[in-house]
């Protein structure tokens, strides 16, 4: 939550047209929930919440960083490839991210496995590319990218959150319900919040209680 | 043979794209609103799958993996371009998107228009570079086991996209809570719909 902290020092950067931009996409714009995008490579990484952190943080950084870079060559792409330059801008910054992460959290990335490399077809990135970055200046753009990259993962958090604590009792791999003395009133772990097609059950139930609080999110009939 | 055969059931059922690792989801939920529409997808899907996981297969065991490129010269023996894999299988995929539609335009113009806009935009479906992924991390011994994982998974996406499709049909005439109606009930739907294919896990093939 860095990047709300220096929201308030530098007023001029960040007129309000500018925050909206940035805090939209945590609710009436939420990229997963509202606009669909990025679902694919997302619910496989949630078991744990470790991962989950890892993988919302390279996506937000994928996202802002190609967002900034196409908005920068966005005169000079000819329209008719634009989707191929996109993929390569993409692609190699994903090929960065994997880099470093084999680097520095070798276990995290071999568990997150093929899904680093999918971030390359993530649609919130190619998304965020066309709906925003072709036509607007870097700054707004990378502020729309790091919204929508941290929207992601904040809803990936969630998930996550949910099946770690319910499925293997945990949160970080410390065992919160052990400590709590809940199995010896007879708890037992829930091992299907481990199987994948969970996640999109817990997905639905955000969905679920987010347009419960905003109406105007429901689809009409 | 039997190897073929058992990716092939592996593919489609045990390890289904979407039920068992939710790849291609995005185009998964927008374009499932009708039969006919999906079943367009779904045949294109599976058509790249076929044409760019060989290629790909070619790609990575002669130029990409560590030692791949000793057939070119023997100083090359320590050469590992893996790190590259990412960007030369999209580069591929999109390729091959760019040629199969101007084959199809050419040949046969009936399918083109039937399939329409999708027909670009599967160069960014995930399932197509998850299935390139997972062919380079399962390293598969020849290129006839690589076509077959292509085929198997695209056909076990063209079966979910088109269960998906029939379901939602129907789902127009009943009573789903407002919230949930449209995304939210097409995510729970989903979910079952992958337990229920989780009864295939239990097969060892």
């Amino acid at each position: 939550m860095s990047t709300e902290v220096k929201n308030q020092e530098k007023e001029a950067l960040f007129s309000k047209k500018n925050r909206r931009l940035f805090v939209d996409p945590f609710n009436e714009n939420n990229p997963i929930t509202v606009q669909v995008l990025g679902i694919c490579s997302a619910l496989a990484i949630t078991v744990k919440l470790k991962p989950a952190l890892v993988m919302g943080l390279s996506v937000m950084v994928v996202t802002a960083a190609a967002n900034v870079i196409t908005s920068l060559m966005r005169n000079l792409i000819p329209n008719r490839i634009r989707i191929i330059v996109q993929l390569v801008v993409v692609a190699a910054l994903v090929i960065l991210v994997d880099q470093v992460l084999k680097a520095f959290v070798y276990d995290i990335s071999k568990q997150l496995s093929v899904f680093v490399g999918l971030i390359i077809t993530n649609c919130i990135i190619m998304g965020r590319i066309e709906a925003f970055s072709l036509g607007n200046t870097p700054w707004k753009s990378f502020l729309d990218g790091v919204g929508n990259g941290a929207a992601y993962g904040m809803i990936l958090i969630i998930v996550a959150f949910f099946r770690e604590l319910l499925g293997s009792g945990t949160l970080f791999d410390y065992p919160v319900l052990e400590a709590l003395g809940v199995y010896e009133l007879g708890y037992k772990n829930n091992g299907m919040m481990l199987l994948p097609p969970m996640a999109l059950i817990v997905v639905a139930l955000i969905i679920w209680v987010q347009r419960s609080k905003t109406p105007s999110l429901i689809e009409k009939e | 043979m039997q190897d073929l055969i058992s990716i092939f059931f592996k593919s489609v059922f045990v390890e289904n794209m979407i039920f068992a690792y939710f790849l291609g989801m995005c185009s998964y939920l927008a374009v499932s609103k009708t039969v006919k529409t999906a079943v367009g997808l779904g045949i294109a899907v599976t058509f790249v799958l076929t044409i760019t996981l060989p290629v790909n297969y070619l790609l990575e065991n002669y130029v990409l993996k560590e030692g791949a490129l000793v057939w070119l010269d023997a100083s090359f023996a320590e050469l590992d371009l893996s790190f590259l894999s990412f960007i030369m299988f999209i580069a591929i995929i999109a390729a091959m998107v760019q040629l199969v539609e101007m084959v199809v335009e050419k040949f046969a113009p009936a399918l083109y228009s039937a399939l329409g806009i999708f027909l670009p935009l599967i160069a960014v479906n995930c399932a197509i570079l998850g299935g390139s992924l997972f062919m380079q991390e399962r390293a598969f011994t020849s290129i006839g086991q690589a076509t077959v994982f292509g085929v198997g998974s695209g056909i076990g996406w063209l079966l979910a996209i088109v269960a998906i499709a029939a379901i939602r049909e129907r789902l127009k005439y009943s009573h789903v809570p407002a919230p949930l109606r449209g995304l939210g009930i097409t995510f729970i739907i989903t979910g079952l719909m992958g337990i229920a294919f989780m009864s295939f896990m239990g097969i060892k093939l």
